[in-house]
């Protein structure tokens, strides 16, 4: 056996190398510079960094600009998640309906947005959106509402990132979902139907309980997904306007891009870290009441 | 396997000669922005059939992408002979170390002197003293301005005055409830007309060796109210949601004047023919002067670079009055060298002409590497004024707070005379 531990180590080796000099090794730089001042000075000239242990820290916490940022991602979390959930296992029981026709198409149809990339949906949903000539506002005045300045005005500009990401994400959801529909065994609906139950009340006390691990995978995947906001932001609107839109992950990317004030991003990034590592334990506590343990 | 390896011994050689056929040239690289890293070519040519031996090969790098690309190849060391720099990027790179000083190609050559050029735009390349890149094309922001909408109001000339600038405004809201007086581009991050309005006003932008904020000057001060006044009397729109665009809006007649460069003057004719003859540029209306933004790009030598002597060739051949006026034809970069402003296809044009005059009276920004995070801030917080997200007061106190602390940094550099390490 200790021969076979050898070998397991030697052939973990390149990967936990490049896992170290890849992964860990920035991390561990990123935490030093969050205790410093380094920017765009530092950049060739170290001596014109300083060690100013927590003030990024307390900047952080200080920042209104971050607070809104973490509002914002909230908000789109929490709004688009669950929808984004929704929708897909809606389109999913739609699909698995045996009267409907060309599955494969709509199938296709719901989850190309899933592939296709962020920046050309952002180029034909801009035009989509445009205060104008946008088809939405076309179809909003058509039904004799006032069009609305989607992307322009700082209170529907995240309703309408959201709507995008529904759009361009949902289509997963409902692939896992449509996978977990197959495992359900018919038996069950056989069951429901003889004690008199309607589609409804099949989907209720059948499909929807029998989907929990399911949901639960989802869920967990569209959240980790949806808390590093980012793409959406920055290819269709910049934060704006009024940083309403400003994602945390945008907000680190322009003071650290933009400006170069690495240790302040640095210091960003490691909060949304502790903030993420706290999601996750409360996410974990929540399995283990209801399984009874961690997994 | 003997096969392979005579195959690679082969490839080998190809490769080792083909570098050495290159080295007999000295080749320089040149970054240049946008479209004029496109149609520079012709111009690039010229020079290398002047100059044999020398080769120039030119990468097109996108406005957007630019600046990141620059910072990375810095990191990198990775940076090209010779480079195009907006003006305003110049202080940040020379703080860096990464630019060479053009003190002595500005002594040395017949053909570059400080007098050539517009003097705002000099100043922009100065840091410290010492010049760091040499202006290649200039703009500025002028008033365009719809001649007829004017006349109907009563305005056979632009407005010259502020007062008279508001006067207009408020006569065109009243002749045309759909329309408003001015565009100042505040939803495209522009933050060009509040700093002319500064300029104009003979405020200051910083006080004390650019080390702290003066947003609080009175001058300053009046100048940012009155810009704010403009959208709060609805003499400019917040928002675009009642324009397809700015250009039609311009064209439809929504829209009377509008602050913008250079650039519009071709999107303009091109895009509203039907236009011709209705519009016109004018200098910005004067507060104490009428002084707009030294825009415009320069041409900078990296440091580490291995060719100075061909790059130092290259930037006297870009300042030739004659290339300038090429490039003009080109790219419609106004030239930097004015005495390429004589050349017919410039002179007969009055709307080009109009730059000219407001090109005597440009003032440089402030020449450090944290201007353009100030002017965002400037820009940022007026935007919450308009918006009445905070009183003026306000907006203007945490506007300066704001530029203290981003300026803390340059404080204690020049305390412990670390800013400027070392000069060649």
């Amino acid at each position: 056996m200790r021969a076979s531990r050898q070998s397991i180590l030697l052939f973990l080796t390149p990967a936990l190398g490049g896992m170290l000099l890849f992964v860990f090794m920035p991390i561990a730089a990123a935490l030093l510079i969050s205790f410093t001042d380094f920017d765009i000075y530092s950049l060739g000239y170290f001596e014109r960094t300083r060690v100013i242990g927590l003030d990024n820290y307390v900047r952080v916490f200080n920042d209104p600009v971050f607070w809104t940022a973490v509002l914002n991602t909230l908000y789109f979390v929490g709004v688009g998640a669950p929808l984004t959930i929704v929708v897909g296992l809606f389109a999913a029981l739609a699909l698995n309906v045996p009267a409907l026709r060309f599955k494969r198409l709509f199938r296709m149809a719901f989850f190309l947005p899933v592939v296709t990339t962020l920046i050309a949906v952002a180029v034909v949903w801009r035009y989509l959106y445009h205060p104008r000539y946008g088809l939405i506002n076309y179809a909003l005045i058509s039904l004799g509402i006032e069009p609305v300045d989607w992307l322009g005005d700082p209170q529907w500009a995240m309703p309408a990132l959201i709507l995008l990401a529904i759009w361009k994400n949902f289509g997963y959801s409902m692939l896992i979902f449509m996978a977990g529909l197959q495992a359900i065994p018919p038996s069950l609906y056989e069951a429901a139907r003889i004690d008199g139950a309607g589609w409804w009340q099949q989907q209720w006390y059948v499909t929807i309980p029998q989907l929990a691990p399911t949901t639960l995978f989802v869920t967990v995947i569209t959240l980790i997904g949806y808390f590093q906001f980012f793409a959406e932001p920055y290819v269709m609107t910049q934060g704006g306007p009024l940083n309403s839109t400003l994602s945390v992950v945008l907000y680190l990317y322009q003071q650290g891009f933009r400006w170069w004030q690495m240790g302040y991003a640095s210091a960003i990034a490691f909060v949304l870290f502790m903030m993420f590592a706290a999601i996750s334990i409360v996410q974990m506590l929540i399995r283990q009441r209801q399984y009874g343990q961690l997994i | 396997m003997k096969i392979r390896l005579t195959g690679l011994l082969i490839l080998v050689c190809l490769i080792v000669s083909s570098c050495y056929n290159g080295s007999e040239d000295i080749k320089l690289t040149f970054w240049a922005m946008g479209s004029e890293g496109e149609k520079v070519k012709p111009l690039i040519e010229q020079f290398e059939a002047e100059n044999p031996g020398i080769r120039v090969k030119v990468q097109a790098v996108p406005w957007g992408a630019a600046y990141e690309k620059l910072m990375t190849a810095y990191a990198g060391q990775a940076l090209p002979d010779v480079c195009q720099l907006g003006n305003t990027w110049i202080p940040q790179f020379a703080m860096l170390g990464a630019l060479t000083s053009l003190d002595s190609l500005v002594t040395a050559s017949p053909i570059i002197d400080a007098e050539n050029y517009f003097d705002g735009s000099w100043q922009t390349s100065l840091v410290n003293g010492h010049i760091y890149g040499l202006p290649w094309y200039v703009d500025t922001r002028l008033l365009f301005y719809r001649h007829d909408i004017l006349t109907e109001v009563g305005f056979e000339q632009p407005p010259q005055t502020w007062q008279q600038w508001v006067e207009m405004s408020r006569r065109v809201r009243e002749h045309n409830e759909e329309a408003y007086a001015n565009f100042f581009s505040l939803i495209f991050n522009d933050w060009h007309v509040p700093v002319i309005l500064i300029l104009s006003n003979g405020g200051q932008l910083l006080r004390e060796n650019d080390c702290y904020g003066a947003f609080d000057d009175p001058k300053t001060f009046e100048a940012l109210r009155y810009y704010v006044d403009f959208f709060k009397n609805e003499f400019a729109p917040r928002s675009m949601t009642e324009f397809v665009n700015v250009y039609q809006g311009f064209t439809e007649g929504r829209l009377a004047t509008w602050i913008t460069g250079p650039w519009n003057i071709n999107q303009l004719r091109e895009r509203a023919p039907e236009l011709k003859g209705k519009w016109r540029t004018a200098p910005v209306p004067a507060g104490q002067g009428a002084v707009s933004t030294a825009g415009g790009a320069s041409l900078v030598i990296f440091k580490t670079s291995k060719h100075k002597a061909a790059a130092r060739r290259f930037l006297e051949f870009m300042s030739l009055p004659e290339t300038q006026e090429t490039f003009f034809q080109l790219t419609n970069g106004l030239p930097a060298v004015k005495s390429a402003w004589n050349s017919p296809s410039l002179r007969n044009d009055p709307e080009i002409q109009a730059f000219f005059k407001q090109l005597e009276s440009v003032a440089a920004t402030p020449a450090i590497a944290e201007w353009e995070q100030i002017a965002v801030a400037i820009q940022v917080y007026m935007e919450k004024a308009i918006y009445e997200q905070l009183t003026f007061e306000e907006a203007i106190s945490e506007l300066n707070r704001e530029v203290d602390r981003i300026l803390e940094r340059r404080r204690w550099l020049l305390q412990e005379n670390l800013l400027f390490l070392e000069e060649d």
